[in-house]
């Protein structure tokens, strides 16, 4: 059903229909409007679920590993400092293969303190073993919701997952979305069936230790599970194309980029305006063309490649920067094109929920075009 | 053997570290001066005593870490501690 | 009734011989009953039961983080009453994890009073660590991190006491135990698991290691903590003290004097001064509890 909704109440709408046995979650700007729906919800009875008003994110997600172990599907939500508070719960659910999804509503990392958005929260975690997708609006921000818990609870997976959405940008802004409904999301979505679970008729430990002589192993299996989720975001990226018309096969996305020459590079909502600027660049007789990135983790490096070979410049456009290094998206495009004569370049622009406006694209690919790159993008000279 | 999914395990190996081989003193029991409090049994950290009869206890000795605890505890003083051969 | 026979957890397990906390917690699985969840906090419990993939548990049991059992265990009291199932949610955790680095999950944990029990067994250090001081070490303990020395008496802090957090945060029963009580201990703990709502139980558990003692003393020195008046086991019910163990105290000399970590008390020169410290301490629990026969 179409409907005028904020991107926060749908990702909390999206998440009732998955139907969560338990929530557990701590309030975080700008990802309170997610829970405090939530709770209204449980509150109404519309959603049939415990709610853990939890002290801390880092025990949010710690509840959500127990109610998981002992069988429940479970949610929470966070962001930023929340879920930097969370990291060594975020390795730990990973490493105990626990199909928890979590919404993420990106933003900047303090110090100094922002509320705004970029996606440092989020990339930062990128070796902790969760899946990472990225929604470009508010209608994939509550689809991909549906796709994560369909991949996560897959036997073969089993692997928790963020799904990230710009904090502001997208969790407080209204647009139109197809909300699924409740028959619709049960046929997509079957119900939570454990892999194994904390159960008196069948004890088993979870969260043994293990020497060095086990722990390699059980880290590879991880990854394996990882490359496995490729396959399992195709099928079932696939079959809900089937049911919803929306189509979330693709690891990646390209727009007007078959017979590009320029190839920007962008997770997020930032997409959006880069499309825009692309649209306006190709009246100009400009061949620029869009890689969106939907799934971060595991990365889709033989996809990229694939889809960049043809294209002379690459200019990424990173809202995050690994201090000391480049930006991690970057990094990763760069290895995934290694070998290659392609030109890559790395912006860094949109730190701290600085403004990305059509001509600042226009502006990045300028700078592409004439060889100029690995940059931040947009600094005010007169404050440095 | 493929490893279990998530670092889990169902019981049963645990029996397979046989500790008994830790041990530098094991215990005697003296049949004749029990009292059958099974104080022994609750107070072992291994949990090894096992109840073979009225008033006869005998100890798993192959996870009996000599620690003396069931010794000095038993009421009757029916429990003594001698060096192992070896 | 207590069901004695109860063995949930099995021999080949790489406690060290003599060890209090194994003792302890075959006690606590007896007191509990069948149809129980452990969590368990990082630990020597966690450490010696379950290294991959040989495990001494055989009811369910979860470890996850150092910290945070309490709020693990709150998710699957929550699971558990979506299922519909009746599962006993059981913490067992040193004091380390409950005292320390785990306050802020047991007491969001209380503070909701989620229905679960939460027993630390109190060996008084981070004993898996090497003997590194807590919130619960008593004053003047000799531990790798408070050691004693030529400018020190050790832990110059006391115990942490965590049944008065738990009781304010509106616990309907707390209780101390020993192992040297095992009786009480197992009634406590099947008490606590039988009581709705969030229950603590803290356990005092002689560590032969960490103490400096011979591991058949494990029982003997636990008597001497609870004679000497250092350890009370008490009983509070919403948040009153209704019942603690009576003794005709001994000079707390005898309990230290038999302890390594207390040595530097005794040796090279008795230290009066710093003994009578410890004896005010014992002598406030004995007034504050009423111990005294």
């Amino acid at each position: 059903m179409k409907e005028i909704i904020e991107g926060s109440y749908a990702v909390a709408e999206a998440v009732r229909l998955c139907r969560p046995q338990v929530i557990s979650a701590y309030p975080i700007t700008p990802q309170t409007h997610i829970v405090e729906a939530l709770a209204s919800m449980v509150a109404d009875c519309k959603l049939d679920a415990e709610y853990i008003c939890v002290e801390s994110e880092f025990s949010a997600l710690s509840a959500c590993i127990g109610a998981s172990t002992a069988g429940s599907r479970t949610y929470s939500a966070t962001t930023s400092q929340g879920l930097a508070l969370m990291y060594e719960v975020c390795f730990n659910a990973a490493g105990m293969r626990l199909p928890i999804v979590m919404t993420i509503a990106n933003r900047a990392m303090s110090a100094p303190l922002s509320i705004w958005n970029d996606q440092q929260d989020s990339i930062s975690l990128r070796d902790s073993g969760w899946i990472q997708l990225y929604a470009e609006d508010n209608q994939e921000a509550l689809d991909l919701h549906l796709l994560a818990y369909r991949i996560c609870e897959d036997h073969e997976i089993l692997l928790p997952a963020f799904v990230c959405f710009d904090g502001f940008i997208l969790s407080h802004t209204y647009e139109p979305v197809d909300m699924p409904s409740q028959e619709e999301v049960d046929a997509y979505l079957p119900a939570f069936n454990p892999y194994q679970r904390l159960d008196a008729k069948d004890p088993i430990s979870f969260g043994m230790y293990a020497t060095p002589d086990y722990y390699m192993e059980f880290r590879y299996e991880n990854q394996r599970a990882m490359l496995r989720t490729k396959k399992k975001i195709i099928e079932y990226g696939t079959l809900f194309k089937e049911q919803f018309g929306r189509d979330y096969s693709g690891l990646i996305e390209g727009y007007k980029l078959e017979d590009a020459e320029i190839a920007l590079v962008a997770m997020g909502s930032i997409c959006g305006t880069v499309k825009d600027a692309i649209d306006e660049m190709r009246n100009d007789g400009i061949k620029v063309g869009l890689l969106k990135i939907r799934c971060f983790r595991p990365f889709p490096e033989e996809e990229i490649a694939a889809a960049l070979a043809h294209v002379r410049t690459v200019a990424i456009l990173d809202k995050n920067v690994s201090l000391g290094s480049k930006g991690a998206v970057g990094l990763e495009i760069k290895d995934a094109l290694y070998g290659s004569s392609i030109a890559v370049y790395d912006y860094i622009l949109g730190l701290g929920g600085r403004d990305i406006r059509k001509k600042d694209i226009r502006a990045i690919t300028k700078l592409a075009e004439q060889g100029s790159g690995d940059m931040f993008y947009g600094l005010r000279e007169e404050l440095l | 053997m493929p490893l279990n999914i998530g670092c889990t395990a169902r019981p049963g190996r645990g029996r397979d570290n046989k500790t008994g081989s830790w041990r530098v003193f094991y215990p005697i029991f003296t049949d004749e001066k029990c009292t059958g409090c099974e104080i022994c049994i609750l107070l072992c950290p291994e949990g090894c005593i096992e109840k073979e009869g009225e008033k006869r206890y005998v100890p798993d000795l192959n996870y009996c870490k000599g620690c003396g605890l069931c010794a000095e505890e038993c009421p009757g003083e029916a429990i003594t501690m001698e060096k192992e051969e070896k | 009734m207590v069901d004695k026979s109860i063995e949930h957890f099995e021999c080949g397990h790489r406690a060290c011989g003599g060890c209090g906390a194994a003792t302890a917690v075959r006690m606590i699985l007896k007191g509990a009953g069948e149809n129980v969840i452990v969590v368990s906090p990082t630990g020597c419990l966690e450490v010696f039961s379950t290294p991959y993939p040989e495990t001494a548990w055989k009811v369910p049991w979860i470890h996850s983080l150092f910290e945070n059992a309490a709020a693990v265990a709150s998710g699957i009291e929550a699971s558990l009453k979506r299922q519909g199932r009746s599962e006993k949610v059981l913490v067992i955790g040193g004091d380390g994890a409950t005292v320390d680095i785990g306050m802020l999950c047991l007491s969001g944990a209380f503070e909701r009073n989620h229905n679960i029990t939460y027993i630390c067994y109190d060996n008084e250090a981070y004993m898996n660590t090497g003997i590194q001081r807590s919130g619960a070490t008593p004053f003047d303990a000799s531990t790798s991190t408070s050691p004693a020395g030529s400018c020190s008496m050790g832990n110059k802090h006391s115990k942490k006491d965590v049944p008065a957090i738990l009781a304010a945060h509106g616990s309907p029963y707390v209780a101390t135990a020993s192992l040297s009580y095992p009786a009480d201990l197992m009634k406590k703990v099947e008490t606590a698991v039988n009581t709705p709502g969030a229950t603590y139980i803290q356990i005092h558990t002689p560590c032969c290691t960490g103490w400096g003692f011979d591991g058949d003393q494990t029982v003997a020195v636990g008597k001497l903590a609870i004679e000497t008046g250092l350890w009370v086991n008490y009983e509070m019910v919403n948040g009153v003290v209704r019942k603690a163990k009576k003794v005709k105290r001994k000079p707390v000399e005898e309990y230290l004097s038999v302890q390594k970590r207390f040595r530097h008390l005794f040796k090279p020169k008795k230290n009066e001064e710093e003994i009578a410290k410890i004896q005010a301490i014992a002598d406030a629990n004995a007034a504050k509890f009423g111990i005294d026969i």
